[in-house]
């Protein structure tokens, strides 16, 4: 019983973790920009699209398929941003939530005429699979590899935020945007690039969870509701807020489905609405 | 900027045009308006089902229009309400009581009383809580009736609803007479219902709390209780029209509930115009009619358009169908007054 707690942890965090690489980009966007973006998911897709079409049209070795999704979700994001959503960002929510939903549409209708409706396979590397067992509980080795990149890159995210010239401007434009342009920071350019980041990290979480979430082109509607919950539930703009409750989330809904499969995906909708009424600006708010 | 971001986060839009409050006296193009059912019942009567789903869908798109249009409450979750009225009505039916209107009214109060608790949600919180809220209890209703397969058919959806004679005397008919009009005096009465509230004080306050929520307490309007009443009066008429197309149909399936029900409301309100009840009905309308015809030759296709659609409507930034009928009507007037001037 112990064992098997241990071993729902683990997965719900490798889960969490997931959640998280593909929802940070969220949470940056919804509060740097006050952009309702209801396509997120859209840019996870892309990254696993470019990933399977790599591996199986040019057989490339899986790893080098995670950088190469991060890149094709950044850029498609980068244009978007340039050409679509820069003109919304003043809109009201309402103008955001269609224009996002449509976006999401058109995505889901041209994924479903190029690839079909089905799951797409992933083939991981031998060393990718198995299971290595720890204290007599059997981790899965693909779910250690998950963490291990999404601390990485989580580390990575915060060096950048917190050490870096441009993660400096990134905060000053999320504190203060009038004051930050008045500074002589370029805003509009902090803007794009950190969408573009943001739509990267998204790729890359999309490539990376072929094999846990799967890979349809309904995956933008599929998985839109858990994204949104953890950037609403750990608050918009920071990075610690959306990890927490990925994690959370990750921890309850495999639990949820692991001990009480009956209520499925109920438990983690009944938790966000009861944390979004417990934290009405999510559980770490961002000081401005 | 700080400040106009503070508004904006707490009442949507500048940019939606302004609710319209209806005039006392009924104008010709409503009079019209309202007889256009009754030629289309003769010159299609082969489209009779459709017709009565595009009411019934109209009636759906007007409660939304209330809450959203008029009190400027954005939700993502309304379908709540349409499935909660849905199922009521229906299983009523298949438990054995078929009678129409008594179940419809059930499935209204059912609806509304669910509203009324889940509106205490909603009227905290800015806009992003708000549709965070409302689609997660719409998704939390989804997941019940899902697993809930013993009571509600689960994905199979809900069969053998067998409904009684309407007023004891009408049957229902394969092709649709009983439930087009069925539809069609329902929808009235509740249009007649909601246009009366838009004009009374009621209707008022609530144009001005979307316009200002701030301002309100200061002349003594309490906004949350004003906000409770049009979010449970929202519910009971969405209630309403769940029922009727489960009795109409004598299904109800499982997508009554979903998440794309919702966004395809909110796609038919901003397609004819928010704010001015009629945009509700047209652009449920011109949304059924395109679906029909888009979605028999591709139905992956017709996602496709009304996704670009409405990536282009937020760009354009217009008020729906209507808000380009008025835009023409005013060009009109004021190129008459200037030649009228010139004369």
């Amino acid at each position: 019983m112990l064992g098997n707690l241990f071993g729902v942890l683990f997965d719900g965090v490798a889960y969490g973790a997931l959640l998280f690489l593909i929802s940070v980009g969220l949470s940056v966007t919804m509060g740097l920009m006050n952009f309702i973006n209801l396509a997120h998911g859209a840019f996870a897709m892309v990254g696993g699209f470019v990933a399977v079409e790599l591996m199986r049209q040019l057989n490339v070795p899986f790893l080098l398929t995670l950088p190469a999704a991060f890149i094709a979700a950044a850029i498609v994001g980068f244009i978007l941003e340039r050409t679509l959503y820069r003109r919304l960002y003043r809109a009201d929510p309402l103008d955001q939530v269609l224009f996002s939903i449509g976006l999401t549409f058109m995505v889901v209708a041209a994924g479903i005429y190029v690839w079909g409706p089905s799951q797409q396979p992933v083939h991981l590397p031998e060393w990718l699979r198995g299971q290595v067992s720890v204290f007599g509980v059997g981790l899965g080795i693909y779910r250690l590899f998950l963490i291990a990149v999404v601390v990485l890159v989580t580390a990575a995210l915060f060096f950048l935020i917190e050490r870096t010239r441009l993660g400096a401007q990134i905060r000053a434009s999320v504190d203060n945007q009038e004051a930050s342009a008045g500074l002589g920071i370029n805003v509009s350019r902090v803007f794009s690039v950190t969408f573009a980041l943001g739509s990267g990290l998204g790729g890359l979480g999309g490539a990376l969870g072929i094999d846990v979430l799967g890979l349809d082109p309904t995956f933008p509607f599929k998985y839109m509701v858990y994204f949104l919950i953890v950037v609403a539930v750990g608050g918009a703009g920071t990075i610690s807020g959306p990890l927490l409750a990925a994690i959370v989330l990750g921890v309850f809904d495999v639990a949820g489905k692991y001990y009480v499969p009956s209520v499925g995906a109920f438990v983690i909708y009944a938790l966000m609405v009861v944390l979004l009424i417990l934290f009405p600006s999510g559980l770490i708010s961002r000081r401005s | 900027m700080t400040k106009s971001n503070l508004l904006s986060s707490l009442s949507i839009s500048d940019k939606l045009p302004a609710p319209r409050v209806p005039n006392a006296k009924w104008s010709k193009y409503e009079i019209i308006f309202w007889l256009l059912p009754f030629i289309a019942f003769f010159l299609f009567k082969g489209y009779l089902v459709l017709a009565s789903q595009m009411m019934i869908l109209g009636l759906f798109a007007l409660s939304l229009d209330l809450i959203l249009g008029y009190a400027g409450i954005v939700s993502l979750g309304h379908a709540a309400f349409f499935g909660l009225g849905a199922y009521t009505a229906g299983l009523l039916s298949v438990h054995g009581w078929g009678e129409p209107i008594s179940g419809m009214l059930l499935g209204a109060i059912v609806a509304a009383l669910f509203g009324f608790l889940t509106s205490f949600l909603v009227v905290r919180g800015h806009d992003l809580t708000r549709l965070m809220v409302t689609l997660g209890i719409c998704l939390m209703l989804y997941e019940i009736a899902n697993k809930a397969a013993f009571i509600t058919g689960g994905v199979d959806g809900l069969w053998g609803i067998q409904m009684w004679k309407l007023l004891g005397i009408f049957e229902f008919d394969l092709q649709g007479k009983t439930g087009f009009f069925y539809s069609f005096a329902v929808l009235f009465l509740v249009f007649v219902l909601v246009r009366r509230i838009a004009r009374s004080t009621f209707g008022l306050s609530l144009i001005g709390i979307r316009e200002g929520g701030k301002r309100m307490p200061a002349i003594g309007a309490d906004i949350n209780r004003r906000l409770i009443a049009v979010y449970t009066l929202g519910a009971g008429i969405a209630g309403i029209a769940g029922a009727l197309l489960a009795q109409t149909t004598q299904f109800v399936g499982l997508d009554s509930l979903g998440f794309l029900r919702s966004a395809d409301l909110l796609i038919i309100l901003v397609l004819g115009g928010t704010g001015r009840l009629y945009g509700a009905l047209i652009g449920a309308l011109v949304f059924m009619f395109a679906q029909d015809q888009i979605a028999n030759i591709n139905p992956v296709y017709w996602q496709f358009w009304i996704g670009l659609f409405l990536v282009i409507v937020v760009m354009v930034g217009s008020g729906g169908i209507l808000g380009a009928v008025d835009a023409w009507r005013e060009r009109r007037r004021a190129r008459a007054a200037h030649s009228g001037g010139q004369a």
